[in-house]
């Protein structure tokens, strides 16, 4: 049974559905130094997964655990139903990668890299010359097909990079943080090219120290810190997680700021903006008995404004000891403890 | 041998042969872009054949001969040597190609695919086996050009020392490419493998094992190069081969199943 810890979001289908990806207990230490230290996956078959960290987190790990170019010291990992360890070709015939280092062959060209992608998924001549022309045109490489790989732009070598990894028609995808180190319009590109990729069912799981990119694309999002998942589920569920939301309250009245500042306690104040701001976590049954609360106390603002975390909230307080600008303090949130209903 | 891991699938060998082919064509296509690489180590071999032959051609072949100088006997005595010096040299590049692959990104891909596992160093040694081939038969036109006659060979002669020329090529090439993947880099491959080319110094390729001193006999005797020079004279000059033919192929066999067995057990370990 799957661990029973993460977030059951409204999109994510039954416990019956397939699972892509699976990992129970994943373990990996280079010397004395934990990687992934016990992580836990279930991502169903066709959606697109993130899995966002800092630097340093173990995205890359697990990335190479789960593609089988490394192997993992515990735990148990099965890709589209293949047993990592035990069956990694079954993984591998299943799989398409890219890494978020260049793995294109620079000294050729680029339709020559194609075509030995095509020689090494065994197509015929014909099929391998198909599709490497069909993706060479989508991926906007045509002009450059017959040019050797290393003259490439980083954006070129990483459409490059993708449509080598898309010639065997892989069911489960693997970026890793494939929008590192390009420039704002390949970026967008690339968020393009992945969800054409979503829209043909394919599974993606992509790592990113981007939160936008998180929650621009991802289904599901697991927030993996210091080799451990911090927390996971929808973007607006890791929002919720987060005491970092708050209702703010403005007066034009420096006596009614006062008279309301010492009749609600436990809020912080802002005397400079004569506004007072009290922790909420944005739901409407809170609004509501807030509202209620200010009402019997006799408080009326000019001013009252709802402010959500957003993921930024969300990154800091899970992978951070402490938040600094968190005056409501913040709870140490290894385990989501709020549990979505 | 059954390998334990893998699944009876009786297209396995298909399988190798069609990835290695790929990856061969692969590095033949490398080979042919940036020929540059291959070139340059030419150099070394044909420079040493014109410098022993033209430079120090008379002395040496005073030393070794039978008091009279004649260049093209010393012609024909080091020129077994230099094409076993040829392989040599022709190795270093396989070191250093392997080593600079081993850092490309395209060499993970290659893992996380389902391919034959064995596919990407097969490539690499049949692509230098066939460059060290091409490699001695340029360096042996040379030789021809000045000179050189195979005196004493035979069809039968000719087809063994080609045969001996490509197993030697075959081992050196297994044990450079263990170096070049046990290498960090280009550089320290190219520093690794140097043996490859030094040891044919320290040989009988230039001059007898008899002339050299006493102290030094052992070294220039007891390694690989000596007993494949000396097999390789003896089939083209009809000198005498003696026990020389047997430890050829002895120090080339190991060498090559020792390369083999150590290359795969570098190449299987998790990258990084």
């Amino acid at each position: 049974m799957p661990s029973s810890v993460m977030l059951t979001s409204s999109r994510a289908s039954g416990p019956q559905s397939p699972a892509a990806v699976s990992t129970v207990g994943l373990r990996k230490s280079y010397g004395d130094k934990t990687v992934l230290d016990g992580i836990d996956l279930r991502i169903p078959a066709g959606s697109v997964f993130a899995l966002l960290g800092p630097n340093g987190a173990g995205k890359t790990t697990t990335v190479q655990i789960l593609s089988t170019l490394i192997t993992a010291d515990g735990g148990q990992a099965q890709v589209a139903g293949h047993d990592v360890a035990t069956s990694p070709d079954g993984v591998r015939a299943a799989i398409g990668v890219t890494g978020q280092f260049s793995a294109v062959d620079g000294l050729i060209t680029g339709e020559e890299n194609m075509l030995l992608m095509a020689d090494l998924h065994h197509l015929s001549k014909r099929e391998g010359r198909r599709v490497t022309a069909e993706l060479l045109e989508r991926f906007d490489l045509v002009d450059a097909a017959r040019k050797p790989a290393q003259s490439y732009s980083g954006g070129m070598k990483r459409r490059l990079d993708i449509a080598m990894t898309l010639v065997g028609n892989p069911r489960i995808i693997f970026l890793d943080e494939p929008t590192t180190g390009l420039d704002p319009r390949s970026r967008h590109n690339m968020w393009q090219i992945i969800r054409e990729l979503v829209s043909d069912g394919v599974t993606v799981f992509l790592t990113t120290q981007y939160l936008e990119e998180a929650d621009e694309l991802a289904d599901r999002i697991a927030v993996l810190n210091n080799g451990k998942i911090a927390a996971e589920g929808t973007a607006d569920e890791l929002k919720r997680l987060i005491p970092g939301g708050h209702i703010r309250l403005r007066f034009s009245d420096p006596s009614a700021y006062q008279s309301a500042a010492l009749a609600l306690r436990e809020v912080t104040r802002d005397d400079e903006a004569l506004a007072l701001q009290i922790p909420s976590d944005g739901s409407q049954r809170e609004l509501r008995s807030i509202l209620d609360w200010l009402d019997s106390a006799g408080i009326e603002a000019d001013e009252l404004t709802v402010h959500t975390p957003d993921l930024d909230d969300v990154f800091f307080a899970l992978t951070a000891a402490t938040v600094p600008n968190q005056p409501t303090q913040p709870k140490q949130t290894n385990q989501p403890k709020e549990t979505a209903r | 041998m059954s390998s334990p891991l893998a699944p009876a699938r009786p297209t396995r060998i298909s399988l190798a042969v069609r990835d290695s082919s790929t990856m061969l064509r692969r590095n033949l296509l490398h080979a042919r872009r940036y020929p540059s690489m291959t070139l340059n180590l030419l150099l070394t071999p044909v420079m040493l054949l014109l410098l022993f032959v033209y430079i120090f051609g008379d002395v040496m072949s005073a030393g070794i001969g039978h008091g009279g100088a004649d260049r093209s006997e010393y012609l024909a005595y080091i020129v077994p040597g230099i094409l076993l010096l040829t392989i040599g040299g022709t190795t270093i590049g396989s070191a250093v190609s392997v080593a600079t692959d081993m850092n490309e990104g395209i060499i993970a891909r290659f893992r996380m695919m389902a391919i034959h596992r064995g596919s990407v160093l097969i490539g690499h040694v049949i692509g230098s086996v066939l460059q060290c081939v091409m490699s001695v038969v340029l360096v042996g036109a040379v030789a021809v050009a000045i000179g050189f006659r195979a005196t004493h060979a035979t069809a039968v002669d000719w087809l063994l020392a080609v045969g001996l020329l490509a197993l030697v090529a075959l081992a050196l090439t297994w044990i450079a490419v263990g170096m070049g993947l046990s290498s960090p880099n280009a550089e320290a491959a190219s520093n690794n493998a140097l043996p490859l080319m030094v040891l044919p110094l320290l040989s009988s390729a230039f001059v007898p094992v008899h002339a050299m001193p006493g102290w030094f006999q052992p070294i220039a005797k007891y390694q690989p190069f000596t007993p494949a020079i000396e097999t390789l004279r003896g089939l083209l000059l009809g000198t005498g081969i003696g026990d020389n033919g047997w430890l050829a192929v002895g120090w080339c066999l190991g060498l090559a199943v020792l390369g083999y067995f150590w290359s795969k057990s570098l190449f299987t370990r998790d990258p990084k």
